[in-house]
């Protein structure tokens, strides 16, 4: 099954390599991997999809949370975590069939960024669910490229949340 | 302040950290490490392969329970270390690894002995560092004796560029150090869990103590022969864990597992309440899972949380230190000792003494012989030189089983063994770390005729220390314990198992310019080992053991605990062939 981690790192040369190295090495697929800096950038967090055995799981949090490294880890699979994903896709499409796209790409919240003669290109975030079926209709237009960015999550309940500093609190020691 | 090189801000920071001894080998990228400990006081060992160097370590660690040092110069030097690191992070073993790397500039160029020893030591280590920054130096020694140590010990590896060696920078030993923000150690047992875990051994009719490694690297042996005694519980150990309560307490059992005996692994099959210290499941020991300790309920107390539930699930698990853990337990079950602790009492009581039976009735068996050496006896005749008291390093195979069974330890940190990994090569080299670590113990290397093949070089670093290290060959002519499943499991099919072909030992030993002699007859055993014991050096001491002896008892692989091959059966063996 899919499981999705969140996990907040010190961030380190290595640190990468330490996180993805606990999953490879017991040969699970990294399914996405996304890293950005917080707030406070000698911090990051990660957010990993891992196709990952139902045992392996509570396991695989914990050996990820004793990476030197790591500062906390949490398995946010069954939680009701905010998931969101970034997908941007390229899409050949006859100029008379623009319109009809354009308006079936509102219901999703998707916007053009990009507008050739050939193609548009087009952006859009949601849950993978949603996006999954952004794709499928769009495929129906014609001929697609696409870039996903992987799965991001944020926590909703409180003892899921990582230990980073939030605007305010780094507001103040700025301060 | 003083501007130091960065070579000297490494050597300076490792006698800061407590270094006594850097075992290693020195290349090009090292060479302005080695130019300052040509005038330095911290010792410097030369072994004759990096492996080696690793493993001396790990026996100066063992010994000990501080970080062991070992130095290796890039590429090649670095690659060699790694199965000593592995070994040490199988089995828990502190030890900080220090190696060169080609400058900056070079990396990734493909540059001469340039290897990604970061990339290829990161699942080799607990944690590992590239220092490209001379600033980060000093901190980062720091932080490897500290991770290495601490919480549960590993191997941690420093790699730094020539670059860095050879720029300058302030140094001194007052600096502040900064704490690890991602490193957390286990906190103390609150009050609550320990009292839950009192009520819960207090409830057991059938209490069994099942201690390793941890035990050891907790320094907790006191605290556990107290729980032991306050809890009137049978107690058997892991190899890891031997000595942790000495071998001759009436509490302990023995070693269980694949070549436990019978009443340890009996002990383990019938009790009711399971109580895992230090220890980690480990297939060698539980067999088949779902068959060890079957009607047991389980508490675990381990310093890494991510070993409770792993293999075997815990009804209650504490994560800690054990020694504060059991200090804990102990305090409030002596307290409620005449309270609950009356309730099981004489279930307990009888529970122990069919436990102390079966390890009367059951002893470890062999057939003695006047023709040939048997390797058990062999094994009880170095076991009454040591008095329970010697250092006692091994190698890999049967002779590691049969000196596990059959020595005894009186302390904690006189046993080593290479067990997780099970590194043949391991025992010679140990022996010299050992021996550097305790120069007043008597240290006895016991190593298979294949795995001291694998150590031999390392004669020259004993006979160049003068190391009075006793190295005794139990020599069967063959690669046993592989024999041995081939013996048992493949119709005696015996496959590239031969190493017949080995030296006279007291030529071997004569070249390298140290004692040495062999033995085949059992008459002449004592002799040979009172001579080998009474030279003040080191003694090579090839021993000619039965050749188609087997470990026994036996948990075939994947087999219950309680179905053991008692003796030699083959044919009952070979109905459970395969691996
Ligand atoms: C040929 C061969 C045969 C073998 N046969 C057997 C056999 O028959 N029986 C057997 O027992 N083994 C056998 N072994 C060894 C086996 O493979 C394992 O290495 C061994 O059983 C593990 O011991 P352990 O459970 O004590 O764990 P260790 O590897 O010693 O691990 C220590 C555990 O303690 C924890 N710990 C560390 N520090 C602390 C602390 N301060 N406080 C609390 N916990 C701490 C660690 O997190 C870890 O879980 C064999 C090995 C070989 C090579
Ligand atoms: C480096 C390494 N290679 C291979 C093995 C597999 N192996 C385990 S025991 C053994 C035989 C060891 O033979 P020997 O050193 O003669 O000891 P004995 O079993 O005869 O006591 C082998 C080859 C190993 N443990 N380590």
């Amino acid at each position: 099954m899919q499981q999705l981690i969140s996990l907040l790192v010190e961030n380190k040369p290595g640190a990468l390599m330490r996180v993805a190295g606990v999953l490879t090495s017991r040969g699970y697929n990294i399914e996405s991997l996304t890293v950005a800096k917080t707030i406070d950038p000698t911090l990051s967090i990660m957010t990993i999809v891992a196709e990952v055995g139902e045992d392996g799981r509570d396991l695989l949090i914990k050996q990820i949370s004793r990476l030197v490294n790591v500062i906390k880890a949490v398995d946010l699979t069954d939680s009701r975590a905010v998931r969101r994903e970034l997908v941007l896709i390229k899409i050949y499409v006859a100029e008379e069939r623009r319109p009809a796209l354009l308006t079936e790409a509102e219901i999703f919240r998707a916007r053009v960024v990009d507008a050739s003669p050939e193609a548009y290109t087009i952006e859009a975030t949601g849950s993978p669910d949603k996006l999954n079926a952004l794709i499928a209709l769009l495929r129906s237009y014609g001929p697609i490229e696409m870039v996903r960015s992987g799965a991001m999550a944020m926590a909703r309940a409180k003892q899921n949340k990582l230990p980073v500093p939030s605007y305010t609190e780094a507001a103040l020691s700025e301060g | 302040m003083a501007m130091l090189s960065g070579a000297q801000i490494l050597i300076e920071s490792l006698v800061r950290e407590g270094a006594e001894a850097v075992f290693g080998y020195p290349g090009g990228v090292t060479l302005p490490i080695y130019d300052v400990l040509y005038s330095h006081p911290l010792r410097h060992v030369l072994v004759r392969h990096e492996q080696n160097a690793a493993f001396a370590a790990q026996g100066y660690a063992r010994a000990t329970g501080k970080a062991g040092v070992c130095m290796a110069t890039s590429g090649p030097g670095a690659t060699n270390l790694t199965t000593g690191l592995v070994d040490a992070l199988m089995d828990s073993i502190p030890v900080v690894a220090v190696t060169g790397q080609v400058p900056q500039a070079l990396i990734g160029r493909d540059a001469f002995q340039e290897a990604d020893t970061f990339g290829i030591s990161r699942s080799a280590t607990k944690h590992n560092y590239l220092v490209k920054d001379i600033s980060e130096l000093s901190q980062t020694v720091h932080e490897a004796f500290h991770i290495a140590v601490s919480g549960r010990p590993g191997p941690v590896l420093v790699d730094i560029t020539k670059d860095v060696l050879l720029s300058k920078a302030d140094y001194s030993d007052e600096q502040a150090m900064e704490p690890l923000r991602g490193y957390r150690l286990a906190a103390e047992p609150d009050a609550d869990a320990i009292e839950r875990a009192v009520e819960f051994l207090w409830r057991a009719e059938r209490p069994y103590i099942y201690a390793g490694g941890g035990v050891i690297s907790s320094s907790a042996s006191a605290e556990l022969v107290r729980f032991s005694e306050l809890l009137e519980a049978p107690l058997a150990h892991t190899v890891m864990g031997l000595g942790a309560m000495p071998t001759g307490h009436p509490n302990f059992i023995s070693m269980l597992g694949m070549h436990g005996s019978y009443a340890a692994n009996m002990g383990v099959t019938e009790c009711d309440t399971l109580i895992g210290l230090g220890v980690r499941f480990d297939d060698r020991v539980t067999g088949r899972l779902d068959k060890f300790a079957p009607g047991a309920k389980v508490l675990h107390v381990d310093i890494d949380p991510a070993e409770i539930n792993k293999n075997r699930r815990a009804d209650l698990g504490l994560v800690g230190d054990a020694k504060p853990v059991l200090r804990a337990l102990n305090e409030r079950l002596a307290e409620t000792r005449a309270t609950l602790g009356r309730e099981r009492r004489v279930e307990r009581l009888a529970w122990m003494e069919h436990v102390r039976a079966m390890k009367r009735d059951h002893p470890y068996v062999y057939e003695e012989s006047t023709e040939e050496i048997k390797p058990q006896a062999l094994m009880r005749k170095l076991d009454q030189i040591s008095g329970g008291e010697a250092i006692v390093t091994v190698d890999v195979g049967q002779h590691q089983m049969w000196a596990a069974q059959h020595l005894r330890f009186n302390h904690p940190r006189l046993w080593q063994s290479s067990s997780g990994l099970g590194s043949m090569g391991f025992g010679l080299p140990a022996a010299m770390g050992a021996k550097f670590a305790c120069a007043d113990k008597t240290v006895i290397a016991i190593v298979g005729d294949g795995g001291f093949m694998m150590s031999l070089p390392e004669l020259g670093t004993i006979a160049a220390n003068r190391l009075p290290v006793k190295i005794i060959v139990m020599n069967n002519n063959t690669l046993g314990m592989v024999r041995q499943w081939q013996q048992l499991f493949y119709g005696k099919r015996y496959s590239e198992v031969d190493v017949a072909s080995f030296p006279d030992a007291s030529l071997l030993a004569a070249a390298f310019g140290i004692a040495g002699g062999s033995v085949a007859d059992p008459a002449d055993l004592d002799d040979a080992l009172a001579h080998a014991f009474d030279e003040p050096g080191p003694y090579l001491l090839n021993v000619q053991v039965t050749p188609e002896e087997c470990v026994y008892p036996m948990v075939p692989a994947g087999g219950a605990v309680s179905e053991m091959i008692l003796r030699p059966e083959p044919e009952a063996a070979e109905a459970v062939a395969g691996d």
